[in-house]
């Protein structure tokens, strides 16, 4: 489903108001849904939001449990306080779906939210690829910061040659 | 016997065991936890067939052990020997098991990632127990496509275990540090960085037996390699620190240490009632006389298993009964006796 009011990104918030007894449904994305509740919301103090965990606390928005209770992944319907209330993600989308929300977590558990370990060999080809450039891109830095000037061109070569293959595909 | 009970490995005056968890889950599939029986079944068939059809010398001798088939004590007693986790032994649904004939290997299906690859090796050897894990890994990955993100690594269903997906962990005896308090600023220099110790048995700050569990909390954002690295330097500098207040605690105070132990020893050799935390303190100081050359008739190995055998699934297993309270005191004083 796509969202009513940019109509490019997937809708993973759905509300139904009800305005002098007409019915109105509305789906979201997660960025349009927070521009909504912005502006559509007074804004005001309370204790129990400062409060809320950690996982709130980079969101800044007023609805956020009735926000919080309908976002949801498409994929296997789990919603964003089921996860809160059980630490469990449903599947490999809800990864996606709560990406913002998971971000600060992660860099509270991992201090790092960046993979740099194993990568699959089914397919993790492309990302073996990636990394490599990477690395050379940052000898080939190196190399002309010492003015290894005949090193830092067969490095910016390598470099083109891999990401000609990644393009590829 | 599970091979980690029936050897000692390096480094056994100290480390009980190493242990290597990998994480994995199938791409496009719901986690375990929002399964039915049916698509869990359907999982724990792909991950049999990836293993058995795998060309792997490793995977002779595997056995498949669905939770549902194995009764409660049975389960009890998979839990006591390390190798599935409370809540697998709860999940009689869709939760089974492939493992070796040593149970050094374990491939966890359905607990709370579909796949939770394990393996346990008797004392300080985490390299050899990745090792093993990773060609596991390699083998399942010829067959089946993992749920995998570039920048999140392998995806599963806890953020705590996001990137790797790899929990490596020591078991540890550290009586001397526990004795003189020392533990606990080890307790709160490891949280410093990124390493939890806790006791495995018995709750809060208890201890029971002085064995403590030593593992990586940081999963993403660092390599295997790493996780590895980092957890061997603090396991040898624990090492070594309990090495030393042993050394200076023979010298300085031989008699306290000698009495403690021999009279230890005695208790257990003549009790006919005990519970399991006087149990599992004396036969944890007996475990410090064997080390210190005080104790010549028991064995490290025959302690291990003795505060293993001790447990209730153990016990049950056993004694082929559930057991009241009363009688289990009185059980496991006679499986102490025999067994020391």
């Amino acid at each position: 489903m796509i969202c009513d009011d940019c109509k490019k990104r997937d809708a993973v918030v759905h509300m139904t108001k009800m305005i002098h007894g007409y019915k109105e449904e509305l789906h979201l994305c997660d960025v349009c849904a927070k521009a909504r509740e912005s502006s559509e919301v007074v804004n005001e103090f309370s204790i129990p939001s400062f409060l809320t965990s950690i996982l709130d606390a980079n969101f800044n928005s007023n609805l956020k449990a009735n926000y919080n209770a309908i976002i949801q992944c498409n994929h296997c319907g789990t919603t964003y306080n089921k996860f809160k209330e059980s630490g469990r993600l449903g599947c490999d989308e809800c990864h996606q779906v709560f990406k913002e929300k998971l971000n600060p977590l992660l860099r509270r558990i991992h201090g790092n939210s960046k993979h740099v370990g194993k990568v699959p060999k089914r397919t993790g080809g492309a990302i073996h690829l990636k990394r490599k450039v990477s690395q050379l891109k940052q000898k080939l830095q190196e190399a002309i910061a010492e003015e290894a000037f005949e090193k830092a061109v067969n490095y910016r070569d390598e470099i083109r040659a891999l990401e000609e293959e990644i393009n590829k595909g | 016997m599970a091979k980690w009970l029936n050897e000692a490995g390096p480094e056994a005056d100290i480390v009980i065991s190493s242990r290597i968890r990998v994480a994995r889950n199938l791409d496009g599939f719901p986690f375990p936890h929002m399964l039915n029986e049916e698509v869990g079944k359907d999982i724990m068939n792909k991950v049999y067939s990836a293993v058995i059809e795998g060309n792997e010398t490793l995977i002779n001798n595997f056995e498949l052990v669905e939770m549902k088939h194995v009764d409660k004590v049975n389960r009890l007693n998979y839990v006591e020997k390390h190798i599935i986790s409370p809540a697998m032994a709860r999940n009689t649904t869709t939760g089974s098991l492939l493992i070796n004939e040593d149970e050094s290997i374990a491939i966890l299906i359905n607990e709370e990632d579909h796949i939770r690859i394990q393996c346990l090796l008797p004392g300080f050897q985490l390299e050899n127990s990745w090792n093993l894990a990773d060609k596991i890994d390699d083998l399942i990955e010829e067959k089946i496509k993992y749920a995998f993100d570039e920048n999140l690594g392998y995806l599963t269903s806890c953020p705590t275990n996001l990137g790797t997906g790899i929990r490596a962990s020591i078991m540890m005896h550290l009586p001397a540090l526990n004795i003189t308090g020392h533990i606990n600023s080890i307790l709160h220099a490891s949280s410093q960085i990124g390493i939890a110790v806790r006791g495995i048995y018995g709750e809060g700050s208890e201890f029971l037996g002085n064995i403590f569990q030593v593992s990586n909390q940081v999963t993403l954002g660092i390599t295997e390699e790493e996780i590895l690295k980092n957890l061997t330097n603090v396991g040898m500098q624990i090492i070594q620190k309990e090495r030393f207040i042993r050394a200076s605690l023979l010298k300085e105070k031989k008699i306290d240490i000698e009495d403690k132990v021999y009279r230890s020893f005695g208790i257990l050799k003549n009790a006919r009632r005990i519970n399991l935390t006087e149990a599992m303190k004396l036969i944890s100081d007996v475990k410090l006389g064997v080390v210190l050359g005080l104790i010549e008739e028991a064995s490290l190995e025959k302690l291990n298993q003795l505060m293993a055998m001790i447990q209730l699934g153990f016990l049950q297993k056993h004694y082929k009964a559930e057991l009241t309270e009363e009688d289990r005191d009185i059980k496991r004083a006679e499986i102490i006796r025999m067994n020391i």
